[in-house]
């Protein structure tokens, strides 16, 4: 069986964000760039299921040199081997036609994504490849088996879980769960050692134009000041709640 | 032409995500001297429903083989009747999963998690979240098409009644990419993502034994109830309740985080809550620096307390 992990590097995540002067772009000054966390899960689970169902695994990720170390450090928690498309994407639909141009010659019996990219929050990389290679695509994955090439998934629905079983090959897109966080694969020595001599192959990305320009951006704004309510004077807190704030 | 809108419902019942979805496809509707029409698929409510929010037309789809949803099916179905340059989407677990299919389909540019109304029609410009609440964008669509989708509980569901027509359609689509095993919701518990008040709790309760306390507060405010992230890592709390950059991104009304310290990542997923209270023993937590209210002090007396006085006062 062979699996395609998407990666996105992306800001550490106690990095603080700021943007460039003219608000065109983030700042990238200073920042620590990590695999994105929720691919983190993803990539933990295919390297496990190398043992338990013969998988071989391999990462993708679709960006300029600058991000080889995060895709190293996927080879070093285990991949097999992999593929860099040189591009700095500027959207999702972007992204999402490399990693299926890649995807479409690859015979992977299963694409893993996480649900979601930790910097621009798309959330869209994952359906867009599933569609683009017809294939059946779940999304917010809190579970995956796999016993005898056939694919059992659990799925996060608003207020519950689903356990659906899934046509491989498939494209699943997933979160903590799909590995507890307890189980995540943190590189030994060995697996940096080895790292070093596995595949990364880098490919020229087609040229696909995006469809969503990112004009501007902009800081969260700050907070008044906290309003401090002695641990005494809990009605004090309450009558804010109820006639100042007007949310209970 | 029309500003479609994609209705989500829940084993039948429209969700509050669906009426955001109809108010935001409504304003953008009114810019252009236009009207709204919703797609929605086996709904059991009616769609009067959605005539409140401002849907003039409800494209009503019956189709036995979509009761089990695949996103792949949920955007063949919606390709089928959508037939407009615009649709908006609720972003939610499920609705956001269709959208990138359908956009692909239809080949228009999509826009997730926005948050406001656009600020340009031509060429299409929205402010959405990024940076997991730690900023936000300015996207523009390429092209005349586009398929947004609309974080919750950030532009409001907000009453518009119009007299609306409904149109039923009759659909076979394909769905066997997936089949359900077992499927458990509970039909009671508030929506975290929709829910207006969230009462939260992290390590500082001690212990899952801690935890009627924190649900007591919750029962009495309306609330749903959240954690932080190594709360639900030791397995106090469900993963579905955690909160935070790696766990679900809220913006309740009222967001009450009780022994919870305040690290940026946990601050990225509420900080867009529009009222925050910190409950916490010790006056240094970073928490109270992104707080409106703050109390220090021991949350094993303060809530028990807190939860009697608020009780009183809706008497
Ligand atoms: C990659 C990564 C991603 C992360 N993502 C998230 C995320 O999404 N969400 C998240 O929450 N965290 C996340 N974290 C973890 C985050 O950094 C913090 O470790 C975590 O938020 C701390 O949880 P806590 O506040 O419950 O616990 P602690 O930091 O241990 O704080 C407990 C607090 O309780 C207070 N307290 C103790 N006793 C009492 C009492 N009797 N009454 C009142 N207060 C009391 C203490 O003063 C303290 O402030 C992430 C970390 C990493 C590395
Ligand atoms: N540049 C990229 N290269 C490879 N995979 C990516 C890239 N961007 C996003 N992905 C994958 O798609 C998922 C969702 O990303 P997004 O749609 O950008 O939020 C991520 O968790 C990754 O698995």
């Amino acid at each position: 069986m062979k699996i395609l992990v998407c990666i996105s590097s992306v800001p550490d995540t106690t990095s603080k964000i700021n943007f460039t002067a003219d608000h065109s772009a983030f700042d990238k000054t200073g920042i620590q760039w990590v695999i994105n966390p929720l691919d983190e899960f993803a990539l933990s689970r295919a390297v496990q299921l190398q043992a338990s169902a013969g998988a071989i695994v391999t990462v993708i990720n679709v960006g300029d040199a600058t991000t080889e170390p995060v895709i190293r450090k996927s080879l070093a928690i285990g991949a097999n081997d992999a593929i860099r498309v040189n591009l700095e994407p500027k959207d999702s639909y972007q992204t999402a036609k490399e990693i299926a141009a890649v995807a479409k010659d690859g015979a992977y019996d299963l694409i893993l994504c996480g649900k979601e990219s930790l910097d621009y929050n798309g959330g869209s990389v994952p359906g867009m490849l599933a569609q683009l290679l017809d294939l059946p695509f779940v999304n917010a994955a809190v579970g995956l088996e796999i016993n005898n090439g056939e694919a059992t998934a659990i799925r996060e629905i608003d207020g519950g879980k689903e356990t659906i079983s899934v046509k491989l090959p498939a494209v699943l897109a997933g979160q903590k769960g799909l590995v507890e966080e307890k189980d995540l694969i943190i590189p030994n020595m060995r697996g940096i050692m080895t790292a070093r001599s596995k595949a990364l192959n880098v490919v020229e990305a087609s040229a696909v134009s995006p469809k969503v320009d990112a004009v501007s951006f902009e800081s969260v704004p700050t907070r008044a000041a906290v309003k401090m309510v002695a641990a005494d004077n809990l009605d004090e807190l309450v009558r804010m709640l109820h006639e100042e704030a007007k949310v209970i | 032409m029309a500003v479609f809108i994609y209705a989500e419902n829940i084993n039948g019942h429209y969700k509050k995500a669906a009426f955001e979805a109809v108010s935001y496809a409504k304003s953008i509707a009114d810019k252009s001297g236009e009207t709204v029409t919703a797609i929605t698929i086996n709904p059991t409510d009616s769609s009067d429903a959605l005539y409140k929010y401002g849907a003039t037309n409800v494209i009503n789809i019956k189709d036995e083989g979509l009761k089990n949803f695949s996103a792949k099916a949920y955007a063949n179905a919606v390709n089928e009747v959508f037939d407009g340059k615009i649709i908006v989407f609720p972003h939610t677990t499920d609705a956001s999963s269709v959208a990138p299919m359908l956009a692909i389909q239809k080949e228009f540019s999509l826009i997730t998690n926005v948050v406001e109304s656009p600020e340009n029609m031509s060429p299409l410009t929205v402010k959405r979240n990024s940076f997991s609440g730690k900023g936000f964008m300015h996207a523009k669509a390429e092209g005349d098409g586009a398929i947004i989708t609309v974080s919750q509980n950030s532009f409001g569901a907000k009453e518009n009644a119009v007299s609306g027509t409904e149109e039923i359609k009759n659909l076979t689509i394909a769905n066997e990419d997936t089949k359900v095993i077992s499927h458990e919701q509970a039909s009671t518990a508030l929506d975290l993502k929709e829910a207006e008040i969230v009462v939260s709790a992290g390590r500082g309760m001690k212990g899952p034994e801690n935890w009627g306390m924190i649900e007591n507060l919750a029962g009495v405010l309306g609330a749903a109830t959240a954690c932080s992230k190594p709360v639900s890592d030791i397995g106090w709390r469900p993963h579905s309740e955690h909160v935070g950059q790696t766990g679900k991104a809220i913006s309740p009304n009222l967001y009450v985080a009780v022994g919870i310290s305040g690290a940026i990542q946990h601050l990225a997923g509420v900080n867009s809550s529009k009222t925050i209270v910190v409950i916490n023993s010790d006056p240094e937590a970073p928490f109270f620096k992104s707080a409106d209210y703050g109390v220090v002090g021991d949350a094993f007396q303060i809530i028990p307390a807190l939860t009697e006085k608020i009780k009183a006062i809706q008497q």
